[in-house]
């Protein structure tokens, strides 16, 4: 498939392990397997989640989506600006 | 790298737009569904462009009911059971304002269930969110209306014995204009089914099957959330516009998701004017108008007058 210049959207994760209760959701749901579930415990004795592999993340938002805790949320990383621009509508 | 540990987290969450980031962490437990219903609720008032100052929020009593204490827009956390009755008041009081039902199975099926039948048979304009985790969570247990036949709770130790209500059929029989239901997998379904109820005048319903972990999950041995989860995933089968008679659900069994009704009646407020304006006449002033309504209705009234003495 030819996308022009596009490039595949990148997202940065922001976890805040001290409310993550360790449930997995995030870890299991991710489409990409950006996530792991950390073997370290947080204050609550719960294995929050980190990042495997950064470069995955589509910024899709579905980890944000289906955490209980409003414990993960994920921002457009930066681009690097040689990519064609997206134009919705216009 | 592409990890930030974000000393901001809070503030910078989008949904510190929506929640009171102050009040976290909450208390539902490990893989409990509710707070993803309430991302979910978030990102829909997101998305309906709603002015947030024309939101209100009311829950009765109950883990799921603990919503309103969460979100950082106009809310109740009402009595066992009477959200509804307060959400109508506010709504009758005041009808610009869009109210919003978020509440559990136990408090709004069954203490409450009466306010549930009459609102959807009056189509008050109210959506209703129904976290429906087959059971009374935060008293320890017990069966809820919704408890599949056969399952356990503390108050069925044997199993239950009972036929349960299937909350959209109900919702349906009663003349509810809206109804769809989501598992709490289908998280931005459940986003997108809510953004419509709150644009939908009328009685609109969402319910969302969810997992309590801690009561629900453990009794019945069915494992964690992600056990949950995977249930859904397993057994959950999208059919928009299914008659609402064949979406019951039995113990582990398929859950039927998807948009089941969307009609136009005129609501309560509808009919209130209409039958008071036919049988009163002019004199009847049409409850529930904002002031600028009534004067660009005034005005048109006047220029139709002066048209028709051309
Ligand atoms: C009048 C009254 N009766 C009983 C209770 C006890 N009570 C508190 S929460 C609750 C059940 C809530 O169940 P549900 O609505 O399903 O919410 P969940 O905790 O499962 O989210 C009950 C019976 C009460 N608070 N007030
Ligand atoms: S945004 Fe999507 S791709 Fe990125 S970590 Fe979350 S679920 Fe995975
Ligand atoms: S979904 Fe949320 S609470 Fe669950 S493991 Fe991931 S960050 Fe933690
Ligand atoms: S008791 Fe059940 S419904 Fe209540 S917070 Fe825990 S898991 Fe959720
Ligand atoms: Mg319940």
């Amino acid at each position: 498939m030819y996308f022009g210049k596009l490039k595949e959207a990148k997202g940065v994760v922001h976890i805040n392990e001290s409310w993550c209760k360790g449930c997995g959701f995030c870890v299991n749901y991710c489409p990409t397997k950006v996530l792991v579930l950390s073997k370290d415990y947080n204050a609550k004795g719960y294995h929050p989640p980190q990042v495997q592999d950064a470069e995955l993340c589509r910024d899709c938002k579905f980890c944000e989506l289906i955490c209980p805790e409003f414990a993960i949320y994920v921002s457009p990383a930066p681009s690097d600006g040689d990519e064609d621009k997206e134009t919705h509508g216009a | 790298m592409n990890v930030n540990a974000n000393a901001n987290f809070a503030q910078d969450n989008p949904m510190s737009q929506f929640l009171r980031m102050e009040r976290m962490p909450h208390i539902w437990c490990p893989g409990c569904g509710i707070g993803t219903v309430v991302t979910a609720f978030a990102e829909a008032v997101k998305k309906s462009g709603l002015d947030l100052d024309k939101i209100a929020i009311v829950s009765g009593i109950g883990c799921t009911g603990r919503t309103a204490g969460y979100v950082k827009l106009d809310s109740f956390h009402s009595t066992h059971g009477r959200a509804i009755p307060l959400a109508t008041g506010l709504k009758l009081a005041n009808p610009e304002m869009k109210v919003v039902v978020f509440s559990g199975d136990g408090d709004l099926t069954s203490i409450g269930g009466n306010h549930f039948i009459h609102a959807a048979r009056r189509n008050m304009d109210i959506t209703v969110v129904c976290v429906n985790n087959f059971t009374y969570g935060m008293t320890g247990g017990q069966m809820t209306p919704t408890t599949p036949h056969t399952a356990n709770a503390s108050t069925t130790p044997y199993g239950n014995y009972e036929y349960p209500f299937s909350l959209p059929f109900l919702a349906d029989a009663c003349g509810a204009t809206y109804i769809a239901r989501w598992t709490s997998l289908h998280a931005r379904q459940i986003s997108g089914s809510i953004k419509e109820a709150l644009n939908h005048k009328g009685f609109s319903f969402v319910e969302v099957i969810a997992p309590c972990t801690t009561l629900y999950q453990r009794r019945n041995r069915l494992g964690d959330g992600l056990d949950a989860l995977e249930y859904y995933q397993n057994d959950a089968e999208i059919a928009h516009g299914l008659d609402t008679r064949q979406v019951d659900i039995d113990y582990q069994g398929k859950i039927k998701v998807g948009k089941f009704v969307e009609k136009q009646k005129p609501t309560y407020l509808d009919n209130v004017n209409q039958h008071y304006a036919q049988v009163i006449g002019d004199e009847y002033e049409l409850y529930g108008k904002t002031t600028p309504e009534k004067e660009a209705e005034a005005k048109a009234k006047a220029e139709s007058a002066a048209k028709g003495a051309v």
